[in-house]
């Protein structure tokens, strides 16, 4: 796994050098924006729908306590072992001590950013267990040794030759082929036999139901399934934000997902678990690693709303020309920039930087968090706790000893402009970092307020 | 102090204000044709929709679908005659062979071709999944406009496992195109039954 720290801008310039990719991940994540503006104008209602399901995501956050005794409570009763984790290491350890019990070294995993956040697979690994990633992208991400870059299309970072190449070094596919059919049949052949020999199988948790103590899992490929009904140990992971208070509840959320996740009307399959099967183990990890903490900062516990659709990625601006990975966290973008400093302010500093705080992603949230405005709240608090990079910080001081007196930001303007103008060579070349992959605007004679002051007169 | 005790202890203080639960969404969407609509989302995600009248129908459409086609596997009274797999065998794993299965589907809904499908019905979870080729059967009038409606007439409890299934299985995540027949089922006929 490589783990080495780099900032978002860094990383992010690391991506840019190859312009294709940039260009394509750019273009194909706002296709998929498009999609889902397109299926949401289908439902008249759509915008009742988003306010239901914040309301009833900010019912469960006052209720929280309540629910969670609730669900465990009923989960019991249902014969699901419940099991709390305060941190990701409690949540590892957990796991491997279900899988120790039952002498499993092999376990079959479909997606579950949570086991990202806690870091599971390397955590495993490290004790001679082996984790196959059943969701395709997530395995292709896998065999690269790689994070996924998006909570819904983990291998959106990569073109189908990269994909052909790695398919043929561990898949035994033949060298050059790059049909998405041809290499998607090669992965169902070699993930059945994977289902097939496992004896546990992991799932995370879409949404899990208080008033009966079951859960649902979407998916498109039917590999949360596949892997469940036949392991004899079922392992369900879920942070605990995502509870929701009934069945019922249901419609709304499932109504939400897709379309905004996809542009689909909803996932391929919607699969509720409340009871394990006649001779299966059922697990439950409830964990809540930073997110009690979270709810205490009135600020920003609206962003343990969020139900992971990644609508707030595809229609970011900085997500699609900068990639997952510039975000160095298991969820990235707008969402992921909010999170993050929750868990750690000092190596997630540079996150809430990463937007132009366009406010696209809050206008497109189906659970309506207000994530431009947690942003801009988050660049408040870490300058406050001192997070924030020297260089950034004395700029700050700067453009607000500038921006308080009119008299110096007229003469410091009317400067700018001539040397622009005169020596455009200052301003365009490598130690600009505005001047990196785009031109500098040619810079005008004057001012607004030269202007105004000029054209009120005639 | 278990971990339990620290994490609700935790989220005791640190919740906010309590809020109610929000009042039921008063318009969700109805369609003009609920049978259309139906077939009409079910194409748009691949699956193929059959109105029939009768399972003398619905075997002879299985037959002009997949021809020759061995290990039919069916939990549905009316088709004991037409499978040739059986699906006593106690371990699901035994289910890999399962070319065709046909299942029978609770209700269906017209916003998004959804299917609910519970384990009551079903000897294995895995047989929807597990099986090459899908299909599911419907009484035509079981169809709702949408997912309210749907999850109004769902009583838990009952059952220990059930699950909308919308098409046939799939997966975009080689370069986002749409590849059909990915861990699941690799097609999806869906049989809309009439009296």
């Amino acid at each position: 796994m490589k783990t080495d720290i780099t900032s978002h801008a860094e990383a992010a310039e690391a991506f840019n050098k190859k312009e294709s990719y940039v260009n394509w991940h750019d273009e194909t994540l706002w296709f998929v924006r498009k999609k889902r503006d397109r299926v949401v104008h289908q439902i008249p209602e759509w915008e009742a729908l988003r306010e239901k399901a914040s309301a009833t995501k900010h019912y469960v956050l006052s209720h929280m306590d309540e629910l969670l005794e609730e669900f465990e409570k009923n989960a019991i009763r249902n014969g699901i072992q419940v099991h709390w984790a305060v941190d990701g290491d409690e949540h590892n350890r957990i796991i491997e001590e279900i899988l120790n019990r039952h002498g499993i070294r092999q376990m079959v995993k479909s997606k579950s950013m949570l086991t990202e956040e806690c870091h599971l697979n390397p955590y495993l690994a490290s004790r001679g267990i082996d984790v196959i990633d059943s969701d395709l992208g997530e395995r292709v991400v896998q065999l690269r040794q790689e994070p996924p870059s998006h909570i819904v299309m983990p291998a959106i970072h990569l073109k189908k030759k990269d994909i052909g190449d790695l398919f043929h070094i561990h898949l035994g596919t033949e060298a050059g082929a790059e049909d998405p059919k041809y290499l998607t049949e090669a992965a169902r052949q070699h993930l059945r036999e994977t289902f097939l020999t496992r004896r546990a199988s992991l799932t995370g948790v879409n949404f899990a139901i208080a008033s009966t103590g079951g859960f649902m899992v979407c998916t498109n490929e039917g590999n949360a399934d596949m892997g469940a009904h036949l392991a004899d140990v079922h392992i369900a992971c879920m942070g605990m934000e995502k509870l929701i208070p009934t069945f019922n509840d249901l419609s709304v959320f499932l109504r939400l997902l897709a379309r905004s996740a996809t542009g689909q009307p909803i996932t391929t399959y919607s699969s509720y678990f409340e009871k394990p099967r006649k001779g299966q183990e059922m697990h439950l990890v409830i964990v809540d690693n930073g997110r009690s903490t979270q709810l205490g900062r009135a600020d920003f516990r609206n962003s343990l709303k969020c139900i992971r659709c990644g609508a707030c990625m595809n229609t970011c601006p900085v997500y699609r020309r900068s990639g997952g990975h510039s975000y160095h966290n298991a969820v990235a973008g707008p969402i992921g920039s909010i999170l993050a400093p929750n868990v750690d302010m000092r190596k997630n500093a540079d996150l809430p930087f990463a937007s132009t705080l366009c406010g696209s992603c809050s206008n497109v949230c189906p659970v309506k968090i207000d994530i431009h405005d947690q942003l801009y709240k988050w660049r408040q608090v870490l300058a406050k706790e001192g997070f924030v990079p020297k260089p950034k910080a004395i700029g700050m001081k700067a453009m607000s000893v500038l921006f308080a007196q009119p008299r110096f930001y007229q003469w410091a303007g009317s400067v700018g402009r001539v040397v622009m103008r005169t020596f455009p060579g200052a301003i365009n070349n490598g130690l600009n970092p505005w001047y990196k992959q785009r031109d500098m605007p040619e810079a005008p004679k004057e001012s607004f307020r030269e202007w105004y002051i000029r054209n009120r007169q005639k | 102090m278990s971990s339990r005790e620290i994490i609700l202890n935790r989220v005791k203080s640190n919740k906010p204000e309590p809020t109610q639960r929000p009042e039921e969404l008063p318009n969700p969407i109805r369609y003009e044709n609920l049978l259309e609509t139906f077939k009409t989302m079910l194409g748009n995600i691949e699956g193929k929709a059959f109105e029939v009248s009768s399972w003398e129908e619905i075997t002879g459409i299985l037959h002009s679908e997949y021809p020759d086609m061995v290990n039919k596997a069916s939990d549905i009274p009316q088709l004991a005659d037409w499978v040739d797999f059986s699906l006593r065998e106690e371990d699901p794993h035994q289910l890999d062979s399962v070319n065709l299965a046909v299942i029978q589907g609770e209700l269906g809904v017209a916003e998004n071709a959804a299917i609910w499908v519970t384990e009551e019905r079903l000897s294995h979870r895995v047989l929807p999944f597990i099986t090459q080729y899908l299909a599911i059967v419907i009484p035509a009038d079981t169809i709702v406009h949408n997912m309210h409606e749907a999850m109004s007439q769902i009583r838990t409890g009952g059952f220990g496992w059930g699950a909308f299934i919308s098409g046939p299985s799939k997966t975009a995540d080689i370069e986002q195109s749409l590849v059909i027949g990915a861990h699941g089922a690799r097609a999806l006929c869906v049989f809309l039954l009439k009296d």
